[in-house]
């Protein structure tokens, strides 16, 4: 029996060092870290958990399914997915979230959860269960030899755009007065207004950035999983807002790594992992992530005393 | 003055509930499953209520108590002979022991209710968003090993032939016995206790009441009911892990908050509301008779405007549709007699 396990976890720890797992998993992290960083700017800015932003990312990718349907080039099926993503992420700001900006958390939280289903069930009653494929980017799918070891370009791909993006949003936050006062906003949205932020600005601009990311994050999913269902994005969505709540919400930068980190977690567990065990990669992970709120409920990156008091 | 207000507050929801099943044994046959299902859905609701509602935090993890619930009653109440059809892989005690109907149900509630006390235990202690997540988690958790785990149960497999004993009369003296406990506990000092830590946590501190505690005994209290919810589901219907998982969480969560998540009254007229829209909406789908013209709208429009519905309701009206209070005729009184 322990020799089994033994011979187990050597298997383990072998394939958990593989180079192709490790790639594989910083990918699928630096996918969750964009979806991180969108949760979290929104809400830094507007106290509100966005559970609909997975919905987001699967209208993007349905947007790019039909492109890739109608055989229509490439760049096209990008830049229409990232105008479905950015209406969608704007109308919503303007209809759900602008008008709940002063309720609770849980009642903002609920009313996310419903636009959520609201997407989802029309998705379903446009596009059907089955859902579409999209197919236009499929050859990033393929691995390109480094050395001896097969690495899917689209890992180096996901990798290298999330660098971008969060670089570029550094740079946005930090060297321009639209990021100043969206700082100002997730500081103290109250005392900001008063040295005048403009409220509305700074909420719609969050909103627009995440979007983007949620456009940026549909390219990079459909890659890996073309079948675009209803439930697209679900799960990952679940997964990246635990992984934020673990990291820590109050700093987006905690956020963001609680993000890579779950990813990174998932993509080594699901990749290192046999079968038999690997159908209980959530109970693991959500497993983890308990035992983390319990030990630290602020957040696993935050310094300083928690914000979160425990009863 | 304090009597009166205390039969109104049981009175409405349960003369409510009455009514509804009265108005089940009046229609067909093919109607009434409707009524089955919105007072299975009072239980649900209500049970969520005794820990959302007098705690006021959110927990998304207590459809797992309901799955813990249609699991024990589910497994322990299918023939023997059945069992190895689509449970093959069962715990040899699960497959010989083969229970009533009454004896399945509260077997469904004290598992729940174990189960809920023991992930309180350490989940009390949150508060919060964390303990949004660390329910969800929960929720998780439970689904993923139900879904695979197939010694304690059918695994992806349906709960078929499971005898279906919840009828109207049982689905409404479920939702009945669900309501008198949540009752008794919010007019206990224990639920006035846990009120009192949902509207100001230290002033309740400053008195001596133990937020811990009283959350983790609402928390075991609602689990219980839960599952109780969860035996009469799968006595009503062949269900499978999907059917109580995230979409059923969403719904019940909506029902309550639209009802108002502060008040017993609220969570039963929130239930009935979206429940009653629901059935309309899913006959409207094979033609229904409206003044006289035929009415057909196409398939999958109940789930859309189910939720736009609700997104609606949360906008318009956040506190929902009783504002959070329990019934009461004090208005009117006041109104009737101006002095």
């Amino acid at each position: 029996m322990s020799l089994l396990l033994a011979s187990g976890l050597t298997d383990f720890l072998r394939d958990a060092v593989d180079l192709q797992v490790q790639v594989d998993a910083i990918g699928l992290g630096a996918i969750f870290a964009l979806m991180a960083v969108g949760i979290g700017l929104v809400f830094g800015v507007l106290r509100l958990v966005n559970f609909a932003y997975g919905q987001l990312i699967m209208a993007g990718a349905f947007a790019l399914a039909f492109a890739s349907d109608r055989g229509w080039p490439v760049a096209l099926g990008i830049a229409l997915c990232f105008a479905v993503v950015i209406v969608l992420s704007l109308a919503m700001e303007r209809a759900v979230f602008r008008p709940l900006r002063t309720q609770s958390p849980a009642v903002m939280l609920i009313a996310t959860f419903a636009v959520a289903f609201l997407l989802q069930s029309i998705a379903l009653l446009w596009f059907g269960p089955l859902g579409k494929t999209a197919a236009s980017l499929a050859e990033l799918n393929r691995p390109v030899t480094i050395g001896d070891v097969n690495i899917r370009k689209i890992a180096i791909v996901a990798i290298v755009t999330a660098a971008l993006c969060l670089g570029l949003l550094v740079l946005l936050l930090n060297r321009t007065s639209l990021g100043l006062h969206m700082r100002a906003a997730a500081m103290d949205f109250q005392t900001a207004r008063l040295v005048g932020v403009r409220a509305n600005l700074v909420s719609a601009a969050a909103v627009l950035i995440a979007g983007v990311l949620a456009a940026v994050v549909a390219v990079l999913l459909t890659v890996q999983f073309p079948t675009v269902t209803p439930t697209f994005a679900l799960r990952e969505t679940i997964v990246v807002l635990a992984g934020v709540v673990v990291g820590g919400m109050t700093r987006l930068l905690s956020a963001t790594l609680g993000g890579f980190t779950i990813g990174y977690v998932f993509g080594l567990l699901g990749g290192a992992l046999p079968t038999a065990q690997s159908q209980y990669l959530s109970t693991f992970v959500f497993g983890l992530v308990i035992l983390v709120l319990l030990v630290r409920p602020g957040g696993l990156f935050t310094r300083g005393r928690p914000a979160v008091e425990r009863v | 003055m304090r009597v009166r207000r205390g039969i109104l507050e049981l009175g409405a929801p349960v003369a409510l509930v009455i009514g509804a099943a009265l108005l089940g044994v009046l229609v067909s046959r093919s109607t009434e499953i409707y009524f089955i299902n919105a007072l299975v859905a009072v239980s649900m609701v209500v049970a969520i209520y005794v820990f959302v509602g007098n705690s006021g935090v959110v927990s998304f993890g207590h459809i797992s108590f309901v799955a813990v619930g249609v699991w024990a009653a589910g497994v322990l109440s299918v023939p023997e002979q059945e069992k190895p059809a689509f449970m093959p892989y069962l715990f040899d005690f699960l497959r010989d022991t083969t229970v009533g109907n009454v004896w399945s149900l509260l077997a469904a509630g004290v598992a729940a209710g174990v189960f809920a006390l023991l992930v309180g235990l350490p989940l009390m202690r949150l508060s919060g968003l964390a303990a949004g997540i660390a329910t969800f988690a929960v929720l998780e958790i439970t689904n993923n090993i139900l879904r695979y785990y197939e010694k304690v149960g059918p695994g992806l497999n349906t709960f078929s032939s499971v005898p279906e004993t919840t009828d109207l009369r049982q689905a409404a003296i479920g939702a009945v016995v669900v309501i008198v406990a949540a009752f008794v506990y919010q007019r206990s000092r224990f639920g006035r206790q846990l009120r009192a830590t949902r509207e100001d946590p230290a002033a309740a501190r400053a008195v001596g009441v133990s937020i811990y505690r009283q959350r983790l005994g609402a928390f075991a209290l609602s689990g219980f009911l839960a599952g109780l919810a969860g035996g009469l589901y799968v006595h009503f219907l062949p269900i499978n892990v999907d059917a109580v998982y995230l979409d059923l969480t969403f719904i019940t969560l909506a029902m309550l908050v639209i009802g108002g998540s502060t008040s017993l009254w609220g969570a039963v007229v929130g239930a009935l509301a979206v429940s009653a829209l629901d059935s309309v909406l899913a006959s409207a789908e094979n033609g229904i008779d409206l003044l006289g013209r035929t009415v057909e709208v196409p398939a999958g429009t109940r789930i859309v405007v189910v939720s736009a519905l609700m997104a609606l309701v949360l906008i318009l009206r956040p506190s929902g549709l009783t504002g959070g209070r329990e019934l009461s005729f004090d208005p009117l009184w006041r109104m009737l007699r101006p002095s």
